[in-house]
């Protein structure tokens, strides 16, 4: 494997371990507090759904990784011992979860991301992240539809719900922008690939306006300032938290086993 | 205890082998499930026989589905315990598993449990609309879903309309 795309290819398995696992395992603290019964099953099932695409995604990094590495690594190596400037994942994933409008909003935005993007990779050239992705998008199909239905139950609700809600889209939609702006390794992949992961930014955005019609939200300017760095490991400080509640017992227990 | 360890030669004793192994692959069951047997939800997709190592290929239902370990385990225990000896478990993603590998044993076995069995074949975006779902305890077509996510990641929450019951649905996958 060439060594420039062997890194192109570790680095965008990265991005998308990194951001199912800290977006699973930020869904993850709503196992035993969800505002009802089903919706708590609900969103420790779409969590498991998530920690379970990033396994598949480190397992991929660790093969791709060992052909030059002279250690060998593991999948726990890279979700619990790697530090936040090495993370990978996209910015709105790390965000704390707020009220359940917020986690709800989250959800949507990530998921619709996940959902056009993984029908692009499922005709990658590399065949494993092919496979992860066909695998995974059947499970983040359910996602979309979950939050989705969700929004407009709380846009369409009362006006307290209607309130929450749009505080949280506004709120958010700053984290969106990152998304659809290549990083580097990014850049050199689509080519390799030939795919255009970033021109999956329409198929969003239409999917968001029409959620959001129906939830009478207006759909927020695209025009605004939007933040980026998560795809680098420049991250914001809530990062540091997840991991240090997330890595703590394989830092303290090194080779940990459940 | 032990019984005598499995040997394979020959062509011969490899085809019996792989027949037998498929045989008792069938007492395994699913343990989130327990009236299906691995082969019931279409898990395993092959089985190769390399000199005296048996390799089980499983493909995971969802992605994250915690049972995969523990059928792994169990497949070769199973083995171990019909004298094979040395065994692996390889996982493969793709083709990714559908509700239709669901043999149609399987979908009368979960409806008798108590489980709506999927209600269409292979999975398609528009099931997502709200799709019919028959009552496994009072056959009614009258049902509502509840929720989109149920106990296990494979399945939904629905409750029928006419016999009030709550029951679980197998999503189409």
């Amino acid at each position: 494997m060439d060594i420039n795309y062997k890194n192109d290819l570790l680095g965008y398995t990265l991005l998308l371990a990194d951001s199912s696992l800290i977006m699973g395992h930020r869904l993850s603290e709503w196992t035993g507090h969800g505002p009802m019964l089903e919706q708590d099953i609900a969103i420790s099932n779409i969590a498991l759904d998530l920690v379970g695409q990033a396994r598949n995604f480190y397992q991929y990094a660790t093969q791709i990784s060992s052909s030059t590495s002279e250690k060998e690594i593991t999948e726990d190596d890279l979700a619990y011992l790697r530090d936040a400037n090495e993370f990978k994942n996209l910015l709105i994933t790390e965000l704390p979860n707020g009220d359940w409008a917020k986690t709800i909003g989250k959800v949507l935005f990530f998921s619709t991301w996940q959902f056009y993007l993984y029908q692009k990779l499922i005709y990658a050239p590399d065949k494993q992240i092919a496979a992860i992705a066909e695998k995974s998008l059947k499970e983040v199909t359910y996602h979309v539809k979950w939050s989705s239905e969700w929004v407009i139950r709380l846009g369409d609700g009362t006006q307290e719900s209607k309130m929450r809600i749009e505080k949280a889209i506004s709120e958010l939609w700053p984290y969106t922008g990152e998304m659809f702006v290549p990083a580097a390794f990014e850049s050199s992949l689509q080519n390799t690939f030939s795919i255009d992961f970033t021109s999956i930014k329409e198929d969003w955005n239409s999917k968001i306006k029409r959620v959001l019609e129906e939830a009478t939200i207006e759909f927020p300017s695209e025009k605004i300032w939007m933040h980026q760095g998560g795809k680098v490991g420049k991250h914001t400080e809530h990062l540091g938290f997840i991991l240090a509640e997330m890595q703590f017992m394989q830092r303290a227990y090194p080779g940990l086993e459940w | 205890m032990n019984p005598a360890s499995e040997h394979i030669t020959d062509n011969v004793s490899k085809g019996e082998s792989e027949k037998k192994i498929w045989r008792i692959l069938s007492s395994v069951n699913d343990p989130e499930i327990p009236v299906l047997s691995v082969l019931d939800l279409g898990i395993v997709r092959e089985i190769k026989i390399d000199d005296q190592l048996v390799e089980v290929v499983i493909t995971p239902t969802y992605s994250g589905c915690p049972a995969m370990d523990f059928i792994g385990m169990n497949i070769r225990k199973t083995l171990l315990q019909n004298g094979f000896e040395k065994i692996k478990i390889t996982h493969r993603l793709s083709p990714a598993w559908t509700t239709d590998r669901m043999t149609k044993e399987a979908k009368e076995k979960l409806k008798s449990y108590g489980i709506a069995p999927p209600a269409f074949k292979t999975f398609d975006i528009s099931y997502l609309q709200s799709i019919p779902v028959q009552c496994p305890h009072c056959h009614s077509m009258n049902t509502s879903l509840i929720s989109e996510f149920g106990s296990t990641a494979c399945k939904a929450i629905y409750q029928c309309d006419d016999c009030r019951e709550p029951f679980d649905y197998f999503k189409c996958h």
